[in-house]
């Protein structure tokens, strides 16, 4: 199936490509930008002209719910929501149940992702067998199971003498490991940001140290073990600024922001919003803006979805007993729009953040691009068109998102998969 | 964003929270109580305006006094009152907290008196009810988490209209465990909305809520200091599981730095009321040379209490 994208506006920040121009697609890679490949006859055209033809995104964080929670979701229709939402490479925390620790799983789970035939999926192991914090997990075999990195997802590591050991051996292989800043202890009973917000609500607080003191830790950890660290879910101005100080040592890190925590703050929780119960939680004002001017500034490396899909009985509850997460699938490609709207960010740098960024922490080198040669998951979005996100629009299982309701910039038009057309048309 | 507790009218529809409640509903709930104190005194103490009406006490969490008062106030407006103790029913067989409400809607309830553990339930069965258009179900907050116990705060500032008369000219000091009370909320908010200028919390760092003041109250951690002066004393309850372990030593400890004794008491006003939401514990907080002497007002807040809860339900679902 040979495709030609006509007339579309190529955004490929990894190629610093912002023009119009056509894109030529044979066996499922890209062939060509701009002028035809000698003897290309297209099967199909695309008219893409007012669209814009990026990479398809890569989401950091989209928990697919399987194995273990299918009642909330499934592969199929998170699957489907990644292809309405552009997103054509997922990384999967290992926070099933089972946890992702055992190499059998994971080479389940890219089975039946591959019979799907949607989006490349990235399982990210557990860092330790069912993420308790006590045993390693097989890193090598499940290394060749087809993991990227290691990570504790939101559960963290309590003994910091496995979390040390668990460092170094992943760096013996130089294993990636990704890790979110919690301090168990500080975190634990807490629901809200430790803040005005949560004092006038009365909601157990979590406070900004719970992330710091995690990160420090993280930090020393890495620095004398070598391992090869990506931090994930900042939330708060201080954990940044740790990061910042960290690089300017030298230190080689990188770190993500979710969309909720790059456009809400806790006072967005309103009336117990149990669609804000997030985690890390949602924090200040200020911690916002500085997040917001970390990731354009690029010393947050990447924006996800944080996708979490939690069915209504989750959320149906009063907020500290409600399920943290939301949905976000759908929403990563508005959200990065609004962001770079609001911050007067060019198209090219924000997508940067969502496609060749990203690529670059999961260590993708065949997609993220349009080069030629790339594997063709392309994204076709109208930047211009308004969508409104409500229950029904949602094709994910998980209805819930503190964005119900709103109007957001860029509709996915079309998504393509290894040159094949997987949405829309 | 609608205001929960109130209707399309700006009227009372449930009561959640007096934070963000008007100065003139919160006045017009404590005008429409002073008739209702009387009724107590008459021999037969009761008055019909809630006659055909049931009330359901929902309470997932325990309590007598709270619930009793709520009781007496409703039968004293001749409503049928029914006491349902979730925490040992539904709950425990796994039953959701909207699946019982619907229930009791389905009972014909005309108003669910609440009290949860959780910060923020009484909110979701109020957007619940509206979601399914039962506007003429109501809502009344008896105690939710850390978060607000209206109705004590209103039965406080009836209190303390009672006596003081006037609120703009008072400095009010609330003492003891901030962070977990949801009556500290309650009274801080109404306060600040009836005009007091000056409100003190008096307490250790661990017990004060990080921001405690942004909402409108001066923090002070020496007793001595902040009692200097003060017009209204409001002691808080602490719990005993909070009094042995990270938050504090010991309530021996509590009661020598941070307890109401006559000599500390010796420096707010000579005039000063002394007022607890109750149950006391005399010797941690309170001693009981104040708890029982001149300047102690808590019984009368009990009183007072039935009187204010009347006031509440029969705004809310009177003929």
């Amino acid at each position: 199936m040979k495709i030609r994208i006509a007339n579309g506006r190529v955004i490929d920040p990894a190629n610093k490509t912002d023009r119009i121009a056509d894109v030529f697609i044979a066996d499922g890679k890209i062939a060509a930008l701009g002028s035809s490949p000698d003897g290309f006859c297209a099967d199909r055209t695309i008219d893409a002209e007012g669209l814009v033809v990026a990479p398809g995104l890569i989401d950091l964080s989209a928990r697919l719910r399987e194995p273990g929670f299918e009642y909330r979701a499934t592969l199929e229709s998170e699957m489907d929501a990644a292809m309405a939402g552009g997103v054509t490479s997922l990384a999967i925390p290992p926070d099933t149940d089972p946890a992702l620790d055992e190499p059998g799983l994971v080479e389940m789970l890219c089975y039946r992702a591959k019979k799907l035939n949607r989006a490349h999926v990235y399982p990210v192991a557990a860092l330790t067998l069912g993420l308790k914090g006590e045993r390693l997990s097989e890193m090598a075999e499940l290394v060749e199971a087809g993991c990227v990195a290691f990570s504790q997802a939101n559960v963290p590591i309590v003994d910091n003498t496995v979390l040390m050991r668990a460092m170094q051996y992943a760096a013996t292989f130089d294993f990636r490991v990704w890790l979110q800043p919690i301090a168990p202890f500080l975190s634990r009973g807490g629901y809200a940001h430790d803040g005005e917000v949560a004092t006038r609500l009365g909601l157990p607080g979590i406070p900004v140290a719970a992330e710091t003191v995690a990160l420090f830790t993280y930090l020393q950890l890495a620095r004398v073990t070598g391992a090869r660290l990506h931090i994930t879910r900042l939330s708060s101005a201080e954990g940044l600024q740790l990061i910042d100080q960290a690089r300017a040592e030298g230190m080689d890190v990188t770190c993500d922001v979710s969309i909720n925590h790059l456009h809400l703050s806790d006072m967005d929780i309103g009336y117990f919003n149990a669609n804000c119960h997030l985690v890390p939680p949602l924090r200040s004002q200020r911690d916002r803006e500085a997040l917001c001017r970390g990731l354009t500034e690029g010393r947050i490396n990447a924006l996800c979805s944080d996708h979490t899909p939690v069915d209504d009985d989750g959320k149906l509850t009063p907020f500290s007993e409600s399920e943290a997460g939301a949905t976000g699938l759908e929403l990563l490609l508005p959200l990065t729009l609004k962001w770079a709207e609001r911050a007067g960010l060019p198209l090219i740098d924000a997508l940067a953040r969502v496609t060749s960024d990203a690529a670059a922490i999961i260590g993708i080198t065949k997609a993220g691009h349009l080069s030629p040669g790339a594997r063709a998951d392309v994204c076709i979005f109208d930047p211009q068109a308004q969508v409104c996100i409500n229950r029904d629009s949602l094709r994910s299982q998980g209805k819930n998102t503190p964005f119900l309701g709103v109007e957001l910039p860029g509709k996915v038009c079309f998504t393509l998969v290894e040159g094949q057309l997987m949405f829309g048309g | 964003m609608l205001n929960p507790q109130l209707n399309k009218h700006g009227e009372l529809q449930h009561l959640l929270t007096l934070d963000g409640l008007p100065r003139d509903i919160i006045n017009a709930i404590l005008d429409t109580a002073a008739p209702f104190t009387e009724v107590a005194e008459r021999e037969v103490k009761k008055l019909p305006l809630l006659r055909g009406k049931s009330i359901f006490n929902l309470f997932f969490e325990n309590s007598t006094r709270t619930r009793t008062t709520f009781e007496i106030a409703a039968k004293r407006l001749s409503a049928d009152v029914v006491n349902l103790n979730v925490s040992t029913s539904s709950t425990a067989k796994g039953e959701s907290l909207l699946d019982t409400v619907d229930n009791l809607c389905a009972m014909q309830a005309d108003m669910f008196v609440v009290r949860h553990a959780a910060s923020g339930a009484p909110f979701l069965i109020a957007q619940h009810l509206r979601a399914n258009g039962r506007n003429d179900i109501h809502v009344v907050n008896a105690g939710d988490g850390r978060h607000a116990h209206p109705t004590q705060g209103l039965l406080d500032m009836y209190t303390i209209r009672h006596y003081k008369q006037d609120f703009t000219g008072l400095t009010v000091a609330i003492v003891g465990d901030v962070l977990h009370s949801r009556v500290a909320r309650s009274q801080i908010c109404a306060l600040t909305t009836l005009g007091v200028p000056e409100v003190r919390v008096i307490g250790p760092k661990t017990l004060l809520p990080t921001d405690i003041e942004k909402m409108g109250v001066r923090v002070f951690h020496d007793m001595r200091e902040g009692l200097r002066g003060v017009d209204v004393v409001m002691m808080l309850r602490l719990q005993n599981e909070r009094m042995n372990g990270a938050l504090l030593p010991t309530p021996q400890e509590f009661y020598k730095v941070w307890g109401l004794t006559a000599e500390k008491l010796a420096l707010a006003k000579p005039d000063a009321i002394v007022m607890h939401p109750g149950p006391m514990n005399r010797g941690v907080e309170i001693d009981s040379a104040v708890a029982d002497g001149a300047q102690a007002v808590i019984l009368p807040q009990v009183t007072f209490g039935i009187a204010v809860r009347m006031a509440v339900m029969s705004m809310l679902a009177g003929q």
